[in-house]
């Protein structure tokens, strides 16, 4: 185990922590600039975030911590999950079927540039509630992350695979199962690590602006409220939050990809 | 039980994997640009024949291969397999597992394994229960020269000359009248392209299926095939067609023979003749 920290790779990492805390400490304390004065220094949050008994109601030890968490966290995930049970699909029949792609291109063009926060009023004035809006902005983004990169990655398939399958006796349901599916995951995949880390992003956005828990929430409350150190708290709970969340996305496309692995640094042709 | 698949030796049965092109035109965007591809082609390929085609670039084989895979219409002509109607007008082929094509890239799945790849045409046809496939599948691997031992690995883990074995066997475990191998060894160096040609000609003594073979190499051509069609520059119909009565099985002193020399003399001045009229109109197409 300790072989494992000693290694240079490791040894690296932590150097970057590190220097970034130090700096942090070093602006706040050190710097001769008033403005900066106002964060809290790194050893202020520490203590602050495992405190027992929290100055400003949040740590680790406190139930509406995980209660912020949770509710972005389930707000992230169903957003997700929406996206990819829509956006997949359509992706794939946009790259299948012409006709479906004559019919979706030009209308996702134009709506995919249009900034999530951009929706944030129609959401609201259109769905019952805030929740439902919060969700709407954050699956938008994932959406069109997910459908792009799903059409991209069948367009991208080689098509001898399509030939050879027909030559073989394949009939379109196995050439969805059997082709294009597993052709077109590598891009899924990617498309899939976007649509999260967007989708935490527009989460954040959409949560300060209507929303009554959660990271994105509780960011802002405390600037307003003068909690600096809990502003930082959940930063970093963010960062954690997402890094899981992509890491657990990354695990699944490995184990769905293993042909994939097994061939890395060779070419694919 | 399902009877097990037999590979059916074409030379035992005359009837399997005869084809008849007659007549065949090929016209693509007729209203348009106007490009034939293919005119007034004729060819008769008997069971168990291992036909080359050869010619310059653009000059209708692909097309020809397209159109025998399936993959492609004719606009005239007709084309018969066995006596029954491939392709007409109001008929256009499909493709289908009676006649596998080799890839000039290569087209094994990389998402399967090499077993998987070999036995898909099997499975996917509900022809056998994926795992008496699978035995087949083994079977036909190890008598392959011990390919079994390969058979977890992934294409991409193989050689180019292993993948392209492997896929000559997908296409074979179908037991297709007729295998369509489009240039499959023209990306590989002299050496690995020998080795291919030792095992495609095994595999050629073994089942004599009717190879429909497409290549560049004229050394390449007379040395696998039992005739030698060069084609002309398009539109593509049959130029020369050369009977290589060379004996089998063939080996490397076969390439060495006065008759291989007479023979490839006959073919490259046809072919040079076609090379150099392909050459003179790209030029006139660019002024």
């Amino acid at each position: 185990m300790w072989k494992l920290f000693t290694q240079q790779k490791f040894m690296l990492m932590w150097l970057g922590f590190m220097i970034t805390i130090l700096s942090w400490y070093a602006a706040v304390k050190w710097l001769p600039i008033s403005s900066f004065q106002r964060l809290p220094d790194p050893l202020t949050v520490v203590i602050e975030w495992f405190n027992t008994d929290p100055d400003y109601g949040l740590s680790v030890f406190t139930r509406d911590y995980y209660l912020h968490i949770w509710y972005s966290t389930y707000r992230a995930t169903t957003s997700f999950i929406l996206a990819v049970i829509l956006g997949v699909p359509l992706g794939i029949l946009m790259g299948w079927r012409v006709k479906v792609n004559d019919y979706a291109s030009a209308l996702l063009s134009i709506l995919r540039p249009i900034p999530p926060l951009a929706w944030v009023p129609v959401a609201i004035l259109i769905f019952p509630g805030s929740e439902p809006a919060v969700i709407f902005v954050t699956f938008l983004v994932a959406f069109f992350a997910t459908t792009m990169n799903t059409l991209l990655g069948v367009k991208s398939i080689n098509s001898d695979y399509f030939k050879a399958a027909q030559c073989l006796g394949a009939r379109p349901k196995d050439i969805l199962r059997d082709i294009i599916i597993p052709g077109a995951l590598p891009s899924i995949f990617t498309g899939l690590q976007i649509a999260m880390g967007a989708a935490w992003f527009s989460l954040v956005a959409g949560e300060m602006i209507a929303a009554q828990y959660g990271l994105g929430f509780m960011i802002l409350e405390s600037y307003n409220l003068v909690q600096y150190p809990t502003i930082i708290i959940m930063m970093i709970t963010l960062g954690i939050v997402g890094y899981i969340s992509s890491a657990i996305i990354r695990l699944v496309g490995n184990h769905l990809m293993r042909w994939r692995e097994q061939s890395m640094g060779l070419s694919l042709t | 039980m399902t009877d097990k698949p037999v590979i059916i030796d074409s030379s035992t049965d005359a009837r399997f994997g005869h084809l008849s092109v007659q007549n065949v035109s090929k016209v693509y965007d007729p209203l348009g640009a106007h490009v034939e591809a293919l005119d007034d082609c004729s060819l008769e390929i008997p069971a168990g024949e291992f036909i080359a085609v050869v010619g310059p670039s653009g000059c209708g084989k692909s097309t020809l291969l397209n159109i025998l895979a399936g993959f492609d219409n004719l606009t005239a002509g007709q084309v018969l397999i066995d006596g029954e109607k491939l392709a007409t007008i109001d008929h256009p082929p499909r493709p289908g597992s009676d006649r596998v094509v080799v890839f000039q890239n290569g087209a094994l799945f990389p998402w399967k394994t090499v077993l998987q790849n070999v036995v898909y045409g099997l499975v996917v046809q509900n022809r056998f229960p994926e795992s008496e496939a699978n035995e087949m599948g083994m079977e036909l691997l190890a008598r392959s020269g011990n390919l079994d031992r390969i058979a977890g690995s992934y294409p991409s883990q193989l050689s180019s000359g292993m993948q392209r074995r492997v896929e000559i066997l997908r296409a074979l475990i179908n037991n297709p009248r007729i295998l369509l191998l489009d240039e499959p060894f023209r990306a590989m160096d002299t050496v690995s392209k020998t080795t291919m040609h030792r095992y495609l000609l095994e595999i050629y003594d073994q089942y004599h299926k009717t190879v429909f073979f497409i290549t560049h190499d004229l050394d390449e051509a007379i040395f696998l095939a039992d005739t030698v069609v060069v084609m002309t520059t398009r539109p593509g119909t049959i130029k020369l067609r050369l009977d290589v009565d060379l004996p089998r099985p063939r080996t490397r002193e076969t390439m060495l023979s006065q008759r291989f020399l007479e023979l490839k003399q006959q073919a490259v001045s046809a072919v040079h003749e076609e090379a150099k009229k392909a050459f003179e109109r790209g030029e006139r197409e660019l002024a």
